[in-house]
């Protein structure tokens, strides 16, 4: 619960008047939810800054809406503690958390006003006639939707209705504003808009957000900080760049972004890189290695599309490794980038993404080639999966 | 909705329906025709015609009283039937799978038993040596056996009971359609649980507490068995009246005009009802 009693919490100016520092932090301390034998959450530890904007990223059944809902407190964790602000939320019903909520489906009152919704919260915390309304049209106007007070729900755009759910949710002044899969229904232009409207509001309110998306170019391109999910395990939990860049498992390095995974050997390994022997022939200057591996061991290594040329006949080598050599199965020109399909020595393929800049023209099939890093130490080694 | 003729609701060959309109004509339509004619005899014989039989009914204080005590009874019946079946609805929505099951089933038993077998439950539970009286008297709490059976609260509680599958099922189609995460967020809005059922919960439910107290309404007023067992001799309502008419004192015609205008005042109540559900439909539409 925050500090100020709700009446005055929503009473005062709300959210987007106040500065980006006004934002609460959320700590989540080692959470866990099982439904009976099953664990959909598993000791999920986030601790994150006031007014940060964090996504939840994971594939579908990770466990994303659980840790939404047992902030939001429609579910009572079986392990760990929820601590807004300083202040431990555990066992506190909804409707005393001081939490926002934007649903997938927004979950607007069909059978009120736009108005009516988003003055709903203010309402229930016995504001005056008059405020609500003042409040209301303040936060319509925030997402341009000032003029449609009056209409119901199911007058509106899915667009529309979102934002009515967003003016909703921020009425009442939250301290977290929780947001699952908000643009999930939303066709992609759209999509792209709301996005960026999103973000803006985010700012100007400075609350802390938390967008749960399996969507990895919304969680990277919206968040400030992105926890990856996977079967209820916190995998990673870093700034996107780094979620891509230096991607902390394997998973994180396969579901972010997309990747090749050669087998290898690892020959040497310190803090600041490594060396593998891949099992299709030729050696590759990798990032150092994450886990428990040292040299001799068996690993995989994961190269990024982008982070590999495509030399036709070129010569072996140039620093960052012994090239590899390939046919080429196929090429995709794809607008902007050109993706070629490498068979390499045991029969597994490759991915390449070059730039047009690059290559002006796809490769036939069946030209042999040799493939080089860009620069050395872009490709991760984890442990053999 | 205008718009819809019959020929847009199906692509089969209307001929199909021929065996059921023609049953619907021989078995209902006709009928009431002859019901129609019928009433407007002035006497048994069907020597004149004429508004007679309905200016007796209108002008006869006792009459309108049946008619008035009948309509009334309807309207306590829904009301009880209302307030005890909708917790009923709302804890089915709200149990888990096999929970769901039980209150289910609970709801269907009585339409698996006949209305006079149910009937005579409840003169064995009403009646002086019933088990209310058993009860209460073993208790100590009376001196002398309540009168339950034969009054109106009597009538009003066995048809609640009777009725009730009538009024929970489409309250609990109701409740099923309204999205959970509505209830989810107005209480994160800061709802509590009596205001989300107040705001959210009862007004969207609305167009099946308007269905079920139409079917209650309509099943209460025209249940003649319980009526008469449980309301016995002195208690009089339209069904039995009707019937009194018609085969005791042999007055066809006035039976007939009794039974027109208790038709007529049900159908008031039906579109009255209708109308409202339409309202609520288009107001909740989700
Ligand atoms: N009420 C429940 N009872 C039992 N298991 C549940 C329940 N709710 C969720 N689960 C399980 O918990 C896991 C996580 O579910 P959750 O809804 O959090 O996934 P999610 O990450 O939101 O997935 P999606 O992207 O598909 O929405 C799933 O395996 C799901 O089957
Ligand atoms: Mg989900």
């Amino acid at each position: 619960m925050t500090s100020a009693s709700p009446t005055t919490a929503a009473a005062a100016p709300a959210g987007p008047s106040t500065g980006p520092s006004q934002g609460r932090t959320l700590l989540l301390d080692g959470i866990t939810q099982r439904y009976g034998a099953s664990v959909a959450v598993n000791d999920v530890t986030l601790d994150i800054r006031g007014g940060e904007l964090v996504a939840l990223l994971g594939p579908s059944g990770c466990g994303k809406t659980t840790l939404l809902r047992i902030i939001a407190g429609f579910l009572a964790q079986t392990k760990g503690h929820v601590i807004v602000g300083g202040e431990t939320m555990d066992g506190l019903p909804p409707n005393r958390r001081s939490v926002g909520i934007v649903f997938q489906n927004y979950a607007l009152f069909p059978h009120m006003t736009v108005a009516e919704n988003v003055a709903y919260g203010l309402d229930a915390r016995g504001v005056d006639r008059a405020t609500q309304r003042r409040e209301a049209q303040r936060m319509l106007d925030l997402v341009k939707l000032g003029h449609l007070g009056d209409r119901t729900p199911r007058q509106m755009s899915g667009g529309q209705q979102q934002r009515v759910a967003l003016a909703r949710a921020l009425a009442v002044n939250p301290s977290i504003l929780l947001l699952d899969e908000p643009f999930a229904a939303l066709d992609k232009n759209l999509r792209l808009d709301m996005q960026i409207e999103v973000k803006r509001i985010q700012r100007l309110s400075g609350i802390t957000t938390i967008l749960v998306t399996h969507d990895q170019e919304e969680a990277l391109s919206m968040a400030d900080r992105v926890a990856v999910l996977s079967q209820g395990r916190l995998e990673q939990f870093s700034p996107p760049t780094d979620v891509y860049d230096a991607p902390e498992s394997l998973f994180v390095n396969s579901f972010v972004g997309s990747a090749n995974r050669l087998g290898g050997v690892l020959e040497a390994a310190d803090r600041s890189g490594g060396r593998v022997r891949l099992d299709v022939g030729g050696v590759i200057e990798t990032r150092a290695p994450r886990g428990d591996v040292g040299p001799g061991d068996r690993v995989t290594v994961c190269l990024r599309p982008e982070h590999l040329r495509v030399d036709p006949g070129a010569a072996a080598g140039d620093g960052a490794g012994e090239a590899l050599n390939g046919v080429v199965e196929m090429g995709l020109p794809l607008g902007a980038t050109i993706v070629h399909e490498i068979r390499v020595g045991d029969g597994s393929a490759v991915k390449v993404a070059e730039s047009r800049f690059e290559r002006a023209s796809v490769l036939a099939p069946g030209t042999p080639v040799r493939l080089a890093p860009l620069a050395p130490r872009l490709a991760s080694v984890f442990a053999a999966a | 909705m205008a718009a819809t003729t019959l020929r847009s609701v199906t692509t089969y060959d209307l001929k199909l329906a021929a065996p059921l309109a023609l049953g619907f004509l021989v078995f209902f339509v006709t009928p009431l025709v002859i019901l129609l004619a019928l009433s407007f005899q002035a006497d048994p014989q069907g020597s004149r015609y004429g508004l007679t039989q309905y200016v007796h009914f209108l002008a006869d204080r006792f009459s309108l009283g049946v008619l008035g005590s009948t309509l009334w009874l309807g309207v306590k019946v829904t009301a009880l039937t209302l307030l005890l079946g909708y917790p009923v609805a709302w804890l089915h929505q709200r149990a888990p799978g096999w929970g769901k099951g039980v209150i289910m089933l609970l709801v269907l038993l009585p339409l698996l038993t006949s209305v006079v077998v149910r009937t005579f439950a409840w003169v064995v539970i009403l009646g002086r040596q019933g088990i209310i009286n058993a009860a209460l008297g073993g208790l100590g709490l009376i001196d002398a056996p309540l009168k339950l059976l034969y009054t109106d609260s009597g009538v009003v509680m066995a048809l609640a009971q009777v009725q009730m599958p009538l009024m929970v099922l489409p309250l609990i189609t109701a409740l099923s359609r309204i999205d959970p995460n509505l209830a989810d967020a107005s209480s994160v809005l800061g709802a509590g649980h009596w205001r989300t059922f107040r705001k959210v919960t009862l007004p969207l439910s609305l167009p099946g507490i308007i269905a079920g107290c139409l079917l209650t309404y309509a099943a209460a007023i025209t249940a003649f068995i319980t009526q008469s067992l449980i309301g016995g001799g002195q208690m009089l309502f339209m069904p039995m009246y009707i019937y009194q008419q018609a085969s005791t004192l042999q007055n066809w015609p006035f039976a007939a005009a009794i039974s027109i205008i208790f038709l007529a005042a049900v159908l008031v109540v039906v579109s009255v009802f209708t109308v409202l559900g339409r309202l609520s439909r288009g107001y909740t539409n989700a």
